[in-house]
C-alpha cells in the first residue's frame, strides 16, 4: 500500500506544477481515489500477465507431502489441502478473474449498445425489447447466473455467457435512456432536418455521448463479474474445480478452515482489493465524466 | 390509491410472463439433447424416447410453452426426478429457512445501515463521518460469502461463541434458532448495510439543506431534535426504496449464505438439484424466487406511494 501512497503524492505534485498535460489527464490525476483504484488494478493486471514468472510453484501440481502448510519462506501464503501453493494459485486465479471481468464488460457493452440503440430508435421494437429486459432483470442476478450455469455446465466461457446475459439488460437500459434524452435535443433535430438517416444519427451524434456512461457502467460490471465468477466457483458451478480461480480456492479452503484459515483468506483479500479498485475507478470516472459535477 | 394499485398490478403481468418464458427456455439451453443429458450415459434409446414423450419435448415448442404456462398457473411445477415428490412440495418444505435468513439479514442491514448513515450525515466531515464512510466503502466490496467464512473462523472456531453451521427452526426452539442465525444474518446483512448507510447519508444531507430545517434551527430547537424529528423522517422516504431493493438482493445472497452455513433452504436445494441434473427443481426454485422478487418490488412501490402521496398521481 505504501507504493500507492507515494505514487498518489507524486501525482499531486505533478498536477500542482504548471504542465503541458491535457486537461482530462490532469483532472484524472487530481482524483486521488481514482488514481489509487487504477494503481491497484494495474497491480492485478501485472500479476495476471506475469503469473508465470511470479509464481513460485506450479499451481496445479498436487504435493500431498506439503499439504496444509502455514505461510513460510517456501510457500509465501501457505499450501492447501492438496499441497498446492496458495500464492501461485492466487496469481493464476487473477488471470481467470480478469479474463471473465474484461470479457463480460466488453460483451455487455456491445450487446447493451445494440439493444439500447434499437430500443431507443424504434418505437415498435422498444416495447417488446424492454419487456424482455424487464423480465431478465426480475431475476436475482446471481440466481439467474446459477440457473444458466446449471444448464450449460461448468467452464470459463459458460461463466462469461451467463454473466453477460445477466448484466447486459442494465447496460441496454442505460443506453436506451441516454438515447431517449439525446434524440430530441436541438442538434440531433438539426441533423435530421439536414437529411441524415437514423443510423447516421445514432453513430455520429448519439453514440459518442454514450461512451462516458458506458465506461462508468463498464467498470462496475467488471467488478460484479469478478465477484459473481468467484461466487459461482465457490458454489461449484463456475469454472471447473481443477482450474485455479479465486472462488475455487476459497471453496477448497472452506472444508479445512479449522486447520488452515489462510487458504480462504488470501484469495478473498485479492477479491476484495480487486472489487475496491474497480469501485474507486468507477466512482472516479463518474466524477470525471459528468459535466454537472465539474467545478470550473 | 385504487387506480394506482390496478396500474401497478397490470404492469407486473407481462414481467411475470417473460420470467416464466425464460425459465421455460432454460431446458432448451442444455447443449445437445436435453433428455440424454438428464438421463445420463446409461439410458437406453427406449427410455430416452419415453422421457421425451413424458416431458412433452416431442411437441412443437409453442405448444410446450403454452402447456408450461397452463401448468404453472395451476401451481404445478412438475415432478422432481430425485426427491420423488412434486417440485412445489419440495419448495414449500425448504422455504422457511430461506425466509427466516432473509428477514434476519434485512433486520441486520437496516439496524446497522440507517443509524450509521444518519449519524454520518448529522456530523458531516467529522471523524465519525469519515470512519463510517470508509467502513461502508469496504463493506460494499467485501464478498459476503468470504466474510461468512471469516466469521466462522473467528467467532465459531477460535472463540467458540457461536455454532459454525447448521439450522434450528424458530418454531421448535427460538433461543437455539437465534444462536444459529446470528452469523448467517450478519454475513448476509453486512454488505447491504453498507449500501443503505451510503444512501441514508446522502438522503439525510439533502434534507438537512432544506428551508424547513433552517427554520427549525432558527427557532432554537436542539441539534438532536432537528436531526431525528424533522430531518430523519423525511430522509426515510427514499431509504424505503433502497430497503426494498435490498430485500430482493438478499434472496440471491441467501442462496450463497445457505451453502456456507449448511442451512437447508432453497439455496441448498438448487445447488444439489444442479449436481443431480434435477432440472424441474432448478426451474422451480428460479421461478419462485424471481416471482417473489417481483412481488416484493411491487410491495415497495405501493409502500412508497403510501408514504409519499405525490407518487400516486404521476
Amino acid at each position: 500500500m505504501n507504493e500507492i501512497a507515494v505514487d498518489i503524492l507524486g501525482a499531486q505534485v505533478a498536477t500542482a506544477a504548471p504542465s503541458t498535460r491535457p486537461r482530462w489527464l490532469r483532472r484524472a490525476l487530481a482524483n486521488r481515489s481514482m488514481v489509487a483504484g487504477a494503481l491497484i488494478l494495474l497491480v492485478f493486471v501485472l500479476a495476471a500477465v506475469f503469473a508465470g514468472v511470479l509464481a513460485t510453484h506450479n499451481p496445479t501440481r498436487l504435493e500431498p507431502a506439503a499439504r496444509l502448510q502455514p505461510p513460510s519462506a517456501r510457500h509465501f501464503l501457505g499450501t492447501d489441502e492438496f499441497g498446492r501453493d496458495v500464492w501461485s494459485l492466487v496469481l493464476y486465479g487473477s488471470r481467470i478473474s480478469l479474463l471473465v471481468g474484461v470479457t463480460t464488460m466488453v460483451l455487455t457493452s456491445v450487446g447493451g449498445v445494440i439493444v439500447g440503440l434499437v430500443a431507443g430508435f424504434s418505437r415498435r421494437l422498444d416495447k417488446v425489447v424492454m419487456r424482455v429486459m424487464d423480465g431478465l432483470m426480475a431475476f436475482p442476478a446471481i440466481l439467474l447466473a446459477i440457473a444458466l450455469m446449471a444448464v450449460r455446465g461448468p467452464g470459463v466461457w459458460n461463466v462469461i455467457f451467463a454473466l453477460s446475459v445477466v448484466y447486459m439488460p442494465r447496460t441496454a437500459m442505460l443506453i436506451r435512456s441516454t438515447v431517449l434524452s439525446i434524440r430530441e435535443l436541438d442538434y440531433v433535430q438539426a441533423a435530421r432536418a439536414l437529411g441524415r438517416e437514423d443510423a447516421g444519427i445514432a453513430f455520429r451524434h448519439i453514440l459518442p455521448n454514450c461512451i462516458g456512461p458506458l465506461l462508468v457502467q463498464g467498470s462496475f460490471i467488471f467488478a460484479y463479474a469478478i465477484l459473481a465468477e468467484s461466487i459461482l466457483g465457490f458454489l461449484g458451478v463456475g469454472v471447473p474445480p481443477y482450474v485455479p480461480s479465486w472462488g475455487n480456492v476459497i471453496a477448497s479452503g472452506k472444508n479445512v478452515i479449522r486447520e488452515a484459515f489462510w487458504i480462504s483468506l488470501f484469495p478473498g483479500v485479492a477479491l476484495t482489493l480487486a472489487g475496491l479498485s474497480l469501485n474507486l475507478l468507477g466512482d472516479g470516472l463518474r466524477d470525471l465524466l459528468d459535466p454537472r459535477l465539474r467545478v470550473q | 390509491m385504487g387506480p394506482y394499485l390496478l396500474r401497478r398490478l397490470a404492469a407486473i403481468v407481462p414481467v411475470l410472463a417473460v420470467v416464466a418464458t425464460i425459465v421455460f427456455l432454460l431446458i432448451h439451453l442444455i447443449p445437445g439433447d436435453p433428455v440424454s443429458v438428464m438421463l445420463g450415459p446409461d439410458a437406453t434409446p427406449t427410455q430416452i424416447e419415453a422421457t421425451r414423450k413424458g416431458l412433452g419435448l416431442d411437441r412443437p415448442i409453442y405448444e410446450q410453452l403454452l402447456g408450461f404456462y397452463g401448468r404453472i398457473l395451476r401451481g404445478d411445477l412438475g415432478q422432481s426426478y430425485f426427491l420423488d415428490r412434486p417440485v412445489s412440495q419440495a419448495l414449500w418444505e425448504r422455504a422457511e429457512p430461506t425466509l427466516v435468513l432473509m428477514l434476519a439479514g434485512l433486520l441486520v442491514a437496516v439496524a446497522i445501515g440507517v443509524p450509521s448513515g444518519t449519524i454520518a450525515a448529522a456530523y458531516r466531515g467529522s471523524l465519525w463521518d469519515r470512519g463510517l464512510m470508509f467502513v461502508s466503502l469496504l463493506g460494499v466490496c467485501i464478498p459476503g460469502f468470504w466474510l461468512s467464512l471469516n466469521f466462522i473462523y473467528f467467532f465459531a472456531v477460535r472463540l467458540g461463541w457461536l455454532p459454525a453451521a447448521g439450522y434450528v427452526s424458530v418454531f421448535s426452539d427460538p433461543m437455539a434458532a437465534a444462536k444459529y442465525m446470528i452469523l448467517p444474518a450478519f454475513s448476509l446483512g453486512f454488505n447491504q448495510s453498507a449500501l443503505i448507510a451510503r444512501i441514508a447519508r446522502s438522503c439525510m444531507l439533502e434534507v438537512l439543506q432544506q428551508d424547513y430545517i433552517r427554520t427549525a434551527r432558527a427557532k432554537g430547537l436542539s441539534h438532536g431534535v432537528v436531526t431525528w424529528i424533522h430531518a430523519f423522517r423525511n430522509a426515510l422516504v427514499p431509504v424505503v426504496t433502497v430497503i426494498g431493493i435490498t430485500t430482493a438482493v438478499l434472496i440471491g445472497g441467501a442462496v450463497v449464505t445457505e451453502i456456507v452455513f449448511n442451512i437447508p433452504g432453497l439455496g441448498r436445494l438448487i445447488i444439489s438439484a444442479i449436481l443431480r441434473r434435477d432440472y424441474p427443481v432448478v426451474q422451480g426454485v428460479v421461478l419462485v424466487t424471481a416471482t417473489t422478487y417481483v412481488v416484493i418490488n411491487l410491495g415497495v412501490d405501493l409502500l412508497y406511494a403510501v408514504i409519499d402521496p405525490r407518487i400516486r398521481y404521476e
